[in-house]
């Protein structure tokens, strides 16, 4: 067990674990290598680079300077965040300390506390309806609301593994779930064989709209063609910040995960840091959160 | 006033014939947000005093309970007055957001 893992190798994720670990914790940073800072081709904004930078090589100038400190890295997607405190023995008797457990693609992870730094979460894609029924059908919690949809057709709006994680979840209890990439190809999972199963369904094709009266009732594909369901969980993408910070019971507020000064959550022992909470998105801003949260965890 | 414990056979008479508004938590002790409201809700339910009536109910031991209330994510929080529900919201939040709705 490591005494913090930080999920994100970006700069508020890295510094985070710098500061971490120079106060001898052990530190674990999961990265799936996927940040906003590849899409700079140059920053001269940044304190320091006189010629300016590009996003990639800060990134991987951050990682290296990582590794020579001794912090372990790996790189793998992080699925699922929970903590012991909600296993139903320790709901009654508070757990005597806290663990958290990260499940990733390929392994899993426990630890003391966790920091949150997966960047600023994806924007919903611009499909209808998808506002309008939330907690009427659309449902971002597989776990907090499959109980809800017990022998129902339910879908996972989504194409990555994150996507698969959900319909694991859900899958055990209702009557089937579909799999709307919205357009995308699925991601190629070698634990999972989707074609075998079939109470699961994929489908490629580009969602137009959710429809229904109080609740959720169907989908209607661009090419006009419709599919009857009675719930849709959005698992768009890789898990966010916000996913993660939604499911454990964190406050979010106008898409941003709630912190207190030293960055940790309405959770004890998780911390967010940089862009996914909110505010200004620099380097400069993710670098002084990593910094908060790197200081303060576990203190 | 503490919180209670609400199921089929006291539903009718602490929340439909409360003189009282009543804040209804629909939760489960396997939902992660739900447990992180618990103590939010227990603090309304003691802060309030005799002004409001506060009443959990856990979805997995009262299903008829959820389903007439078409709760299809936990936690929510349905304020009740006069036997009719005036407003609802979903996950969570501050406890002065629940008390507004009231």
């Amino acid at each position: 067990m490591y005494d913090v893992v930080v999920i994100g190798g970006g700069p508020a994720g890295i510094t985070a674990s710098i500061y971490a670990k120079r106060r001898k914790l052990s530190v674990l940073v999961i990265s799936k290598k996927e940040t906003s800072l590849f899409k700079a081709e140059k920053i001269e904004n940044y304190y320091g680079f006189p010629q300016g930078i590009s996003g990639e090589e800060l990134y991987n100038n951050g990682i290296k300077q990582a590794e020579n400190l001794s912090i372990d890295i790996v790189e793998d997607e992080v699925v699922a965040l929970s903590s012991n405190e909600f296993n139903e023995k320790n709901f009654e008797n508070k757990a005597d300390e806290k663990i958290f457990e990260i499940e990733t693609v390929n392994s899993h992870y426990q630890a003391k506390a966790v920091i949150l730094a997966t960047g600023s979460n994806r924007l919903l894609p611009n499909i209808k309806g998808i506002q309008e029924f939330e907690g009427k059908g659309i449902s971002y919690c597989a776990i907090c609301d499959a109980f809800f949809y017990k022998g129902k057709d339910v879908a996972v709006l989504g194409s990555g593994n994150y996507a698969i994680h959900e319909m694991q979840e859900l899958k055990p209890i209702v009557n089937s779930v579909t799999i709307l990439t919205n357009g995308d190809k699925i991601v190629e999972n070698r634990d999972v064989d989707i074609s075998k199963d079939e109470k699961v369904q994929v489908i490629e094709k580009k969602v137009k709209e959710f429809r229904g009266d109080s609740k959720i009732q169907e989908v209607e594909f661009e090419d006009e063609t419709k599919k009857d369901i009675q719930g849709v969980f959005v698992a768009i993408a890789t898990a966010s910040s916000n996913d993660l910070a939604r499911k454990i019971g964190a406050r979010i507020e106008h898409g941003h995960i709630v912190t207190d000064e030293n960055m940790e959550t309405t959770v004890k022992g998780l911390f967010a840091c940089g862009d996914c909470t909110g505010g200004l998105l620099q380097i400069s801003k993710a670098v002084y959160e990593g910094t908060l949260a790197g200081l303060a965890v576990l203190r | 006033m503490s919180v209670i414990t609400l199921n089929n056979e006291n539903f009718e008479q602490e929340v439909l014939q409360s003189r009282t508004p009543v804040i209804i938590d629909f939760w489960a002790s396997w939902c992660g947000p739900c447990r992180m409201m618990a103590p939010v809700i227990d603090e309304i339910g003691e802060s309030m005093g005799a002004s409001i009536k506060v009443g959990k109910v856990n979805v997995d031991e009262n299903q008829d309970l959820a389903e007439k209330y078409e709760v299809m994510s936990i936690p929510t929080f349905v304020i009740i007055k006069d036997g009719k529900e005036t407003a609802r919201t979903i996950g969570v939040q501050p406890k002065e957001e629940i008390l507004k709705l009231i």
